[in-house]
């Protein structure tokens, strides 16, 4: 790592030299390394994205200044933030690595460095790389979440993030989010992929073996059950490279299980290591990779219980890890990285592997910043093509952002708030709840927010709202469950994914106290109590369990903004917390 | 004939093939029904469960008792559990939700020479262990597992 970084600032002298970087990046106190010269190392190159929902285009994506760890997981990477991380991971304050891994000073280094990732300016990268590693030396794998989280997308049923993966040349994925699609429309989705579609943990479930609807698909194994192929063997330079397939163990929960009825996920830990060790007697592997969107605290319990795999290419909890932590297991050691999301990243590792050892490894989870890579031409002519016929619709401006507008971290972000607020204003409620999801772009202060911006944050298959009564108890119970799966201290537990988002409501919240007694003191956002035994109007959307009868949440969303003209938030209902003091990983 | 339609048929076959079992007295289900257990099934507490299927409610606790079960459930209504054990003499196993209104999910009644291990589905309520109870060569011994049952959505 010592070494790499000095070597990129001395070739970040040259090619500043050469004029590729614009004069803005050069007023940073510390020149910006180039980014985009990453030294050659070993003999194989596992090039990885993760979690891009559908973002084709450049965006702004604010890292979280909350991201609490709780029990053994407390000041441990992923859960650090701000200068904890810039501390942890050695990086300079003020350059260009903070503006890409936390979000300090985020608004004006966001107007310095302008906006991150986008297919085109990523294809630039990947070609470079490739290019540089000799061809038939480096895979590119991708760990789900690809073909969900813009309008684009919806509206193509995920198929505009097909073309794009192939003219990406994506070689093997695993997902998450892809199922929330039609099953059937999974199946078409994977039959259009040119790469391979990998995940051991997916089962026909025994009811719908009786009679598959889809008995042909070539993934499916009516030995074993398994719904789709759970590894590939690819031949990279002459190297044997298993990738083992591990989808989000939690989707038929966190999302509708109604698209697809036939499958059953789970963490499959067991299976996961006969899988390796079944891959170890008969493939006679060089190396063992998993691409999983198992999430990084997942990923981390799994190494240490799971035996005989050299890297784990995480993603799911939009951790950007610019360091793999090595996990101890009984067969050895096991590397776990979590690359991030949007398309703001590419994580690179290179690997000196030989006589069937992983020897050493470079890893870089390299940022990338579209006004530092040149646009590729072929994919922005696709990528043009993709949006043409929504075009109008997208750019269409709602409102202008008084601040800056964002969704990640464990409570409300102030995108959140507007959204909860458009719920109760448009919806006539006293409470809105909406999920923590963790994508969803950022908006700067002044930016106009448009169609495109609104769908990025709310763009699911299952959008429709509603409008009910709950008690006061049953408001309690979600919060309590919510909280429960991301702030459990056993990752097997937890299903990723931030606490809801609330408006007109405010509460208390220990994250390490157990189920059932982390939120306390809830109120009204007059101050009201919330009594167990009275009804409350609440509004909210993407309800997993059966369709909700109203508008889909984008439009109610819409008309909120269209009325605002300047969109600032009036009152952020993040909870208070007890016990965080002195955690790295909340903004000090 | 594809594969999978030989497979169809060959399940359909079985299916079929399992019925006339039963009606031939293979399965005995009239010895099942015999051994109703309608105390144990019906009562409200653990400890009543476990001593009115295995005699007494004191059990020891088992490494050598494996129980598959998700560690979140994807529907409550019916979780698969498996259990099984590297135990000799094994005549019965015992399935409790703990969390419960009735706690006894399922009891299984092994012949001699039977390899212990079963699958079935349980309700689950809430929140709380599986646990399973094995008796064998008439002393019990447990093992439990927690599964966790939640509303779901808001996944990231």
């Amino acid at each position: 790592m010592t070494i790499s970084r000095r070597e990129f600032v001395r070739l970040m002298g040259l090619a500043g030299a050469a004029g590729l970087l614009p004069t803005s990046a050069f007023a940073a106190a510390r020149k910006p390394s180039d980014l985009y010269e990453i030294p050659k190392y070993g003999n194989l190159c596992l090039m990885h994205i993760t979690d891009c929902h559908a973002q084709l285009n450049p965006v702004y994506f604010r890292e979280p200044s909350v991201n609490l760890g709780i029990g053994p997981a407390r000041g441990k990477a992923p859960h650090i933030v701000g200068k904890n991380f810039l501390q942890h991971f050695d990086i300079a304050p003020g350059s260009i690595e903070s503006h890409a891994f936390t979000y300090l000073d985020f608004d004006n280094a966001a107007r310095k460095y302008g906006k991150v990732g986008g297919f085109s300016h990523l294809a630039t990268l990947v070609k470079r790389l490739r290019a540089e590693r000799g061809d038939g030396n480096s895979l590119l794998l991708d760990g789900g979440d690809t073909w969900q989280g813009s309008g684009t997308a919806y509206w193509t049923r995920g198929k505009d993030m097909v073309g794009a993966c192939n003219l990406l040349g994506v070689d093997v994925m695993t997902g998450h989010w892809e199922f929330t699609y039609l099953d059937k429309e999974v199946i078409s989705n994977i039959g259009d992929f040119k790469g391979e579609f990998v995940a051991q943990n997916i089962s026909v479930n025994e009811d719908a073996l009786f009679d598959y609807r889809f008995p042909d698909f070539a993934g499916f194994d009516e030995d074993s059950g398994q719904a789709f192929k759970p590894y590939t063997m690819k031949s990279v330079n002459g190297l044997r490279v298993a990738v083992i397939g591990q989808a989000f163990p939690y989707t038929p929960i966190a999302n509708p299980q109604r698209f697809i009825p036939d499958w059953t996920f789970g963490i499959q830990d067991e299976r996961m290591q006969s899988v390796v060790n079944q891959v170890r007697e008969t493939e006679k592997p060089d190396l063992v990779a998993v691409i999983s969107h198992n999430g990084m605290d997942v990923d981390l319990k799994m190494a240490s219980r799971v035996s005989g795999i050299d890297v784990i290419f995480g993603g799911h909890t939009h951790d950007g890890v610019p360091r793999p932590v090595e996990v101890s297991n009984k067969g050895g050691k096991t590397l776990v990285t979590n690359a991030g999301s949007n398309g703001k990243f590419l994580g690179v590792m290179d690997m000196d592997v030989r006589k069937g050892k992983l020897k050493g490894y470079r890893y870089r989870l390299v940022p990338v910043f579209s006004n530092l890579l040149e646009a590729d031409q072929e994919m922005q002519a696709y990528i043009d093509k993709v949006r043409a016929p929504y075009k109008d619709k997208l750019e269409k401006k709602l409102a202008v952002a008084g601040e800056t507008l964002y969704r990640r971290g464990n409570f409300n972000g102030t995108f959140d708030q507007i959204i909860c607020d458009a719920l109760n204003k448009v919806n006539d409620a006293q409470i809105s709840l909406s999920p923590g999801f963790r994508w969803g772009t950022t908006v700067l202060p002044g930016q106009d927010i448009t169609m495109d911006h609104v769908m990025d944050q709310t763009c699911i298959t299952y959008p429709e709202t509603y409008r009910r009564e709950m008690s006061g108890e049953e408001i309690k119970a979600i919060l309590e469950d919510v909280a429960d799966n991301l702030f459990n201290p056993d990752p097997y537990y937890q299903q990723g994914g931030d606490m809801v988002r609330v408006g007109g409501l405010d509460y208390v919240c220990e994250p390490a106290q157990t189920m059932g007694k982390r939120i306390t003191n809830m109120t009204l956002d007059n101050g009201s109590k919330i009594e167990p035994q009275k009804k409350y109007v609440v509004s909210g959307w993407a309800t997993v369990g059966a369709k909700s009868p109203g508008r889909p949440i984008w439009e109610v969303v819409a008309d909120y903004l269209k009325e605002q003209g300047t969109v600032k938030v009036k009152k952020l209902n993040t909870p208070k917390l007890i016990g965080v003091e002195g955690n790295p990983g909340i903004a000090g | 004939m594809s594969l999978n339609q030989k497979r169809r048929v060959f399940l359909k076959g079985s299916l079929a093939a399992g019925t006339l079992g039963a009606a031939a007295g293979l399965l005995t289900p009239g010895a099942v029904l015999a051994a109703w257990n309608k105390n144990a099934f019906t009562s409200k507490h653990i400890d009543e469960a476990i001593a009115s299927v295995g005699g007494n409610p004191v059990t020891t606790p088992s490494k050598d008792i494996t129980i598959k079960a998700p560690d979140i459930a994807e529907n409550g209504a019916v979780v698969p559990v498996s259990v099984a054990t590297s135990m000799d003499g094994v005549d019965t196993i015992a399935l409790l939700v703990e969390k419960n209104a009735s706690p006894l999910a399922a009891v299984f009644h092994l012949q001699e020479g039977t390899l212990p291990d079963v699958s079935t589905r349980v309700k689950m309520g809430k929140t709380g262990d599986v646990i399973a109870v094995v008796k064998a060569n008439g002393k019990l011994f447990s093992a439990r597992k927690g599964v966790k049952v939640t509303i779901g959505g808001c996944g990231g």
